[in-house]
């Protein structure tokens, strides 16, 4: 499964820890958020074009249905075909049954966060299928058996002295120092790849339902290859990521560039309607359309959060989330990390799998500020809290949901009431005592105080509150 | 404007005070009604007045959350109506407890259209002690002095969910004898995010040195907010590490007579 265990605290501390990831993740942020921030100023009107790409976004969740049927009559229409996957398994099966009905014995991939997702690499070796990712970050981090850490810069977690190191063990090659060098050997043991496979797999950024057109974005030129040498080509797409019109793809091309790395333009854009024709020069011979659910439906379902179903995958919200960037994406425990996804993670895989995420976050907002349809991470997350606090089942090992919620009822009781309000901060004054300072500060309290004490200082309560000392002065 | 603009109309405050401040910084409420009465601006403090309910309701706790907000908005409520002639507000010192009251009230009580009425009647009338300074009182120059190298870290709540940006900066920079400098991620969270400091303080603590640095590399002697949520936070890893600048709420900077 493309979805491992998920141990967020843990993995954070992991990463905290790892000092060149820490300044490889200071540097992408950095340089991806200072890009989109340029970008997205100079284009007139960006925060109209956000509010009208939620609105697009927002119709075509509601009425996904009706949506679906229509994309699927046009993939047909254009000479393609259509399957429906309601999991990971379904899909994963649909695809390598394409492979094996074929006698596909090697496949290339470009980058998708939806094979990703399901794990399709795996299956494909259960079944005895080569497959080679050959986007160059991905094809990193499958040399080194690892998962994506970023929506779009999947070897972010990587430096430059690592990948020489991979390279050299994995591809049997001397160390090479330079990137340009690297990506020569990338580059050349990839083109053989690209000849010799018999199925390319791509996901897409947009499939518009009233022409049945996939829509996918790139740098590298690999998918372009991907979708155009191979025999047959193969779109694993998540439902949500339609749009109903071919004209809404100004819109949702001007946001996506600029908001994911700062382009005003991608430097590839493939725009692909069913196989090869016969007037085309290029082209697959068959073009297969898989549409994946995999818990969508159920996020759907929930009309507080269903907006998590907009995400057009741009990375925004993690280049601007300050938890990303000191955490990093594996720390997520899912291909999906950052912002996105501590809201995604959990409605997919259910919250019980991931009761951790909607919690990993300071609700700082910076990811709902930069989003280009504005989806409402605080409000999600929010939401998600409140489902998890009330689907813990309270047992006695679960020491740390039983303080928290004797916490928060203790608290609720003191603050209805003024009198014991009053009374218990006089108490708290004189408990503090022990752990008070010379300089009035406390350094070290007990659990789950201890949380703060171990690395920050904590203010000592006032002797006179502030309504004692208005009661002095005012009456 | 001056302070004799501001005064021109008489207005009343009621100081909605939070916990934090009302226990840990009584200081700081003070400096605020300091500010507010030297501007010839009527003050007023409920006592019954406790909490807002932003540690349960960002804990996941919403039902507890609501019956604490339903608290609070009852006691203003009360006080709003009882001074229905004059031009009224409540005021607060935090950016994080007014957007709790001004917008996150809404989603809280979204299934109960009475006390939504409440909440909007409510809203409309609390300000945060910077912005009523700025947009209700017209002013920047409240006539403080502070000698100092001064920096700002805005507040997450009272950015992005208030929208207050420039006029505390302008506030600050009005203040006779302060320097001015701003920092690197002026507007990055410290990591304080409420409970999330405790739930992973590594994390938070991680996002707190990388403020403490911004802070340090502005070479400010001084650092001012408008929440006592990021102070502490920030103040208290500054003590940790024995480092010798000031952390202080925009109240008491403004309340600063030289």
């Amino acid at each position: 499964m493309g979805f491992e265990e998920v141990r967020f605290e843990k993995d954070s501390d992991k990463a905290i820890q790892n000092k060149p990831l820490q300044k490889a993740l200071v540097n992408v942020t950095d340089r991806f958020r200072i890009a989109r921030n340029k970008a997205s100023s100079e284009v007139p009107g960006w925060e109209e074009l956000r509010s009208a790409a939620r609105e697009i976004k927002k119709n075509t969740i509601e009425n996904l249905d009706k949506y679906l049927i229509t994309l699927e009559e046009n993939v047909i229409k254009s000479g393609g075909r259509v399957h429906w996957a309601k999991d990971s398994n379904e899909a994963s099966q649909i695809i390598v049954n394409i492979a094996n009905e074929r006698n596909v014995k090697s496949v290339v991939k470009s980058k998708s966060m939806a094979t990703e997702e399901i794990d399709l690499n795996s299956s494909f070796e259960g079944a005895g299928i080569k497959v080679v990712e050959t986007d160059l970050g991905e094809y990193i981090i499958q040399l080194a058996g690892e998962h994506p850490s970023h929506i779009i810069a999947p070897a972010i977690h990587k430096t430059k002295d690592d990948i020489s190191k991979l390279f050299s063990e994995k591809l049997d090659i001397p160390h090479y120092d330079k990137p340009e060098e690297l990506t020569k050997v990338a580059r050349e043991k990839l083109r053989s790849e690209f000849l010799n496979a018999g199925m390319g797999v791509t996901g897409a950024n947009f499939a518009v339902a009233e022409t049945g057109t996939i829509v996918v974005v790139e740098n590298e030129g690999n998918a372009r290859l991907t979708t155009t040498v191979p025999k047959i080509h193969v779109a694993l797409v998540g439902i949500e990521k339609l749009i109903p019109k071919y004209e809404d793809l100004s819109l949702f091309l001007t946001i996506l560039a600029r908001s994911a790395t700062g382009q005003k333009s991608s430097t590839y854009v493939s725009f692909i309607t069913g196989p090869k024709r016969a007037s085309d020069i290029e082209g697959p011979e068959e073009f297969h359309l898989v549409l994946l659910d995999n818990g969508r439906s159920g996020v759907l379902a929930s009309e507080e959060t269903r907006e998590s179903l907009y995400c057009i995958r741009c990375g925004a919200c993690l280049n601007n989330c300050p938890v990303y960037r000191h955490v990093g994406g594996h720390s997520y425990g899912s291909v999906y990390s950052g912002p996105i996804g501590a809201i995604i993670t959990p409605q997919l895989m259910g919250i019980d799998k991931a009761p951790e995420l909607p919690f990993a976050s300071s609700l700082c907002g910076a990811c709902h500020d930069v989003c280009p349809v504005k989806i409402d991470f605080p409000k999600v997350l929010l939401t998600l809290r409140e489902r998890i606090v009330k689907s813990r089942k309270l047992h006695i090992k679960n020491t740390k949901d039983i303080i928290e919620k004797l916490g928060i009822k203790f608290w609720r009781f003191t603050v209805a009431h003024e009198s014991i309000y009053k009374i218990t901060n006089k108490l708290s004054y004189y408990l503090q005592t022990p752990w008070k300072q010379s300089n009035g500060r406390l350094r070290s309290l007990p659990y789950p105080f201890s949380r703060w004490t171990d690395q920050r200082d904590f203010p000592a309560l006032a002797k006179r509150t502030f309504r004692d000392r208005w009661k002095e002065r005012r009456g | 404007m001056n302070q004799e603009n501001a005064t021109k109309r008489p207005i009343k405050v009621y100081i909605f005070i939070t916990c934090l401040v009302d226990t840990f910084f009584p200081e700081v409420g003070e400096s605020m009604v300091k500010v507010l009465d030297d501007l010839g601006v009527e003050v007023d403090f409920i006592q019954e007045q406790t909490c807002c309910g932003q540690p349960a309701f960002n804990s996941g706790y919403q039902d507890d959350a609501r019956t604490v907000a339903e608290r609070f908005l009852s006691i203003f409520a009360k006080a709003l109506n009882h001074d229905s002639n004059t031009e009224t507000y409540i005021i607060c010192p935090s950016g994080s407890c007014t957007s709790m009251v001004k917008v996150f009230y809404e989603d809280l009580f979204k299934n109960c259209p009475e006390t939504l009425k409440k909440v909007s009647r409510i809203k409309e009338n609390t300000y945060e002690f910077s912005e009523f300074l700025v947009k209700v009182l017209n002013t920047v120059d409240v006539g403080a002095e502070y000698k100092g190298v001064v920096t700002y870290h805005a507040s997450c709540h009272l950015l992005r969910e208030l929208r207050v940006k420039d006029g505390p900066r302008q506030l600050i920079q009005s203040v006779k004898g302060v320097k001015f400098k701003e920092m690197d991620l002026h507007d990055a969270c410290c990591g304080f995010g409420g409970t999330f400091s405790i739930k992973f303080p590594n994390v938070s603590v991680s996002m707190l040195d990388e403020k403490i640095n911004c802070i340090v590399n502005s070479g400010a002697d001084t650092v001012v907010s408008a929440d006592m949520g990021c102070l502490m936070n920030i103040g208290g890893a500054l003590s940790r590490r024995n480092i010798p600048i000031k952390v202080m709420h925009l109240a008491q900077l403004l309340a600063s007579r030289g």
